[in-house]
């Protein structure tokens, strides 16, 4: 028994000295942060606050637009920043999760004090976060959120993207125009807010530019079978079959339509901008079109000076549709600022609301009274595993 | 009325922290005041998560692992009763912004914890006849179905998230969730029905075979587990201003479980413990910029090698410290019986 003792103390001392050895080293790693944090804003910067998914499952989002951010603000304080003040850019990881957004937005704006907010692409977390930024006053620019919903928030919100329903349009008008097309059939993910307002706004224009719908099936995000909706559809003979979807699931779809002896054109929006989409699809892509952002092949000078600055900064990587418009809503913002003669949030969100034919990478941006940008889109062909530049279609 | 005194105290106490909060942090001098008071918030929330869970998990030592889905369920019901009652709820209140305000969060947050319950009766009923890693494989199994279920109601939003739900909530009403499920789940576990809990979780056969009804108490435990889920629900719900359906996936789960295992499984204190480290870890380490992630993983898996029980585990860290200091001149025996029913054992 006395031996039994005399081990549980000595284990409770070792146990001891093993939890003051791990405090100690946690404080240490606390102590790292801490000390970085003690640079306080001086009067010759500018502070604007950019959150994303740095981490988490939409990491590869995140990153993209933290490069396009980068590149401008190293751009604008290399040409002597903005009301002779440098930009300093604070970031904060949200993990791709809405909660983590709020916190990280609630951060930015009270430990930094940032003029601005830069972000987000995931709609689900620009409306976490929006919130706070429209309680706290503080401008905040979302570079991808289509969702309309995003700027309803309030009116210190704001976003340098089309819409959703846009985009819908977009498809609607190069079917009908450029493709001459008839008769379409709609396969869509009822899942995805998204895909739904594709594919609603899509029938709307089309049926108004007197095209017919031929059918209209849907699926959930995560199915691997689609045959049944594509018989279906395809009994129907549509000319071509619109899927607003993501990557993953179209290049399903796009090999079991082509499997059933589908041979008309296959069309989208930007949830099939991935490199993914062709490893999945393969030949089945051919004949398929869809609406983006921006073109990395866009012959414009402007577009291709961006893409080269881009290559030469990222290690010879070509830039995305978000680093585009990571890129674009900073020098929206730091316009609005130099517009303002002021790094108040107050007359930074008035000057944003004026933005007017801003010469965008992503296309020339106006932000309209539901503070919404009004411009251009793309459309690109899937060839070979090669996304070409089909055209521009305005507003 | 003695039983009256800690709770007015409580209440007291809460208003007092509140009015403290509100004049420190949110309008007050501090800098960073509004990024600790949604921090605080933040915890205190996973602390009534935490807590409640341990009810199942580490009292009971079940192994739930759908805690998430009745998170969800408390926060879409109640955001729902205050978005679409507040109205109502106001009309019969009289017009004092804090009455009103108060009145339409208590209804929320009760509507909120009775649908968490009455979801946790739906699934404990036939899963918990069920033992180990089939109930997991239940629970885990509900909280998809929950997240599945929303992203398909068009009313509170579906994929697109619920917006629009009034900011109610703030730290007196965090802090009485977290005192109430403190309270409630130190009663149940220091009552005879505590004890056959943990007849239970140490030996279901032997403890049938004593009399108690197996499946009646932890049905009980999980209802009750689930309705303080529901109420940090509500308080989410209230605080975030949205709510969407990638929130309450099951990597929610495993975050409150790796909350009580952090903290000891079993033990209150831990829970809380745990809670509150894993809401603050990830905050300190922001410092660290794009490594954050792999340092706060980093950091559960040193406290887990170091401290697999936890760290308010059986005879955890403070509690050896208590019995090195003074239990010492209590018979050798009477420490063994201590250890055998601390409720802070790892279960088996």
């Amino acid at each position: 028994m006395k031996t039994k003792g005399n081990v549980r103390m000595k284990k409770s001392i070792a146990t001891l000295a093993t939890i003051s050895k791990i405090a100690l080293g946690l404080a240490a790693l606390l102590a790292l942060p801490l000390a970085g944090c003690g640079k306080k804003a001086d009067s010759n910067e500018i502070l604007i606050g950019e959150y994303g998914a740095l981490t988490g499952s939409i990491a590869s989002f995140g990153q993209s637009t933290h490069k396009g951010i980068t590149l401008a603000i190293e751009e604008i304080n290399a040409s002597g920043g903005v009301l002779g003040k440098k930009i300093r850019l604070v970031t904060e990881d949200d993990q791709g999760k809405p909660e983590e957004a709020l916190t990280a937005v609630t951060k930015l704006i009270s430990k930094d004090r940032v003029s601005a907010l830069l972000g987000e692409f995931a709609s689900s977390n620009s409306l976490a976060a929006a919130p706070m930024a429209q309680s706290s006053g503080i401008p905040m620019v979302s570079h991808g959120s289509t969702n309309p919903k995003v700027t309803q928030v309030g009116d210190y919100i704001f976003r340098v993207c089309f819409i959703d329903p846009f985009q819908g349009q977009v498809m609607a008008k190069f079917a009908h125009n450029s493709l001459k097309l008839g008769h379409v059939a709609i396969l869509r993910d009822v899942k995805s807010d998204y895909s739904v307002g594709l594919a609603d706004y899509f029938t709307q224009n089309f049926v108004a530019a007197g095209g017919a719908i031929a059918g209209d099936e849907s699926y959930s995000a995560g199915d691997k079978d689609f045959n049944a909706q594509l018989t279906s559809l395809i009994a129907k003979k549509p000319e071509a079959l619109f899927i607003p979807g993501y990557y993953t699931e179209v290049g399903l779809i796009a090999r079991q339509a082509r499997r059933l002896g589908f041979t008309g054109a296959l069309l989208g929006g930007d949830g099939w901008d991935s490199e993914k989409l062709w490893e999945i699809g393969g030949d089945a892509l051919n004949n398929g079109y869809f609406s983006n952002h921006y073109s990395v092949d866009n012959p414009a000078p402007e577009i291709r000076a961006f893409v080269e600055k881009f290559k030469a900064h990222n290690q010879g990587e070509a830039p995305d549709a978000l680093a585009a418009l990571g890129y674009d809503a900073t020098r929206v913002l730091v316009d609005a600022i130099r517009r303002a003669g002021s790094d108040k949030p107050s007359a930074i969100r008035d000057a944003l609301a004026q933005t007017k034919d801003f010469p965008g990478i992503t296309g020339n941006i106006t932000l309209n009274a539901q503070r919404d940008a009004v411009k251009s889109a793309v459309v690109l062909e899937v060839k070979d595993g090669k996304f070409l530049y089909k055209e521009t279609v305005a507003p | 009325m003695k039983r009256l005194v800690p709770i007015l105290a409580t209440l007291a106490g809460l208003a007092l922290l509140q009015w403290a909060a509100t004049a420190l942090l949110l309008d007050g001098p501090i800098r960073q005041g509004p990024y600790y008071y949604q921090i605080l918030l933040l915890a205190g929330i996973n602390v009534i998560l935490a807590v409640s869970l341990n009810l199942t998990n580490g009292v009971a030592g079940q192994f739930s692992i759908g805690h998430a889905g009745f998170f969800a369920v408390g926060a879409y019901v109640a955001a729902s009763v205050s978005v679409y009652g507040g109205p109502a709820i106001a009309g019969i209140l009289p017009n004092i912004p804090l009455v009103r305000d108060s009145g339409i969060l208590i209804a929320a947050t009760s509507a909120g914890a009775l649908a968490a319950a009455i979801a946790g009766w739906l699934v404990g009923m036939p899963s918990l006849r069920l033992r180990g890693d089939y109930l997991a494989i239940v629970t885990l199994g509900f909280g998809e179905i929950i997240r599945v279920l929303i992203l398909n109601i068009d009313a509170v939003g579906g994929a697109r998230g619920f917006t629009g739900i009034p900011r109610l909530a703030n730290l007196f009403w965090v802090g009485l969730g977290v005192a109430a499920s403190l309270a409630v789940v130190r009663n149940i576990t220091r009552s005879s029905h505590g004890r056959a809990l943990l007849a239970i979780r140490s030996d279901e056969i032997a403890a049938q075979a004593m009399g108690i009804n197996v499946t009646r108490l932890k049905v009980t435990a999980f209802v009750v587990s689930a309705a303080f889920a529901g109420v940090a629900g509500s308080l989410f719900a209230h605080f975030a201003m949205f709510l969407h359906p990638n929130t309450f996936t099951f990597v929610k789960s495993f975050e409150i479980v790796i909350m009580i295992a952090l903290g000891g499984l079993g033990s209150l204190a831990g829970a809380v413990l745990g809670a509150v480290t894993l809401t603050v870890l990830p905050e300190l380490f922001r410092g660290f910029a794009d490594y954050r992630m792999v340092i706060y993983a980093l950091a559960l898996i040193l406290i887990m090698i170091y401290r697999p029980q936890g760290m308010l585990g059986a005879g955890g860290f403070l509690g050896r410290i208590v019995r090195m200091r003074w239990k010492k001149p209590v018979a050798k025996k009477g420490a063994e019986t201590k250890s055998a029913d601390n409720i802070g054992g790892p279960s088996a």
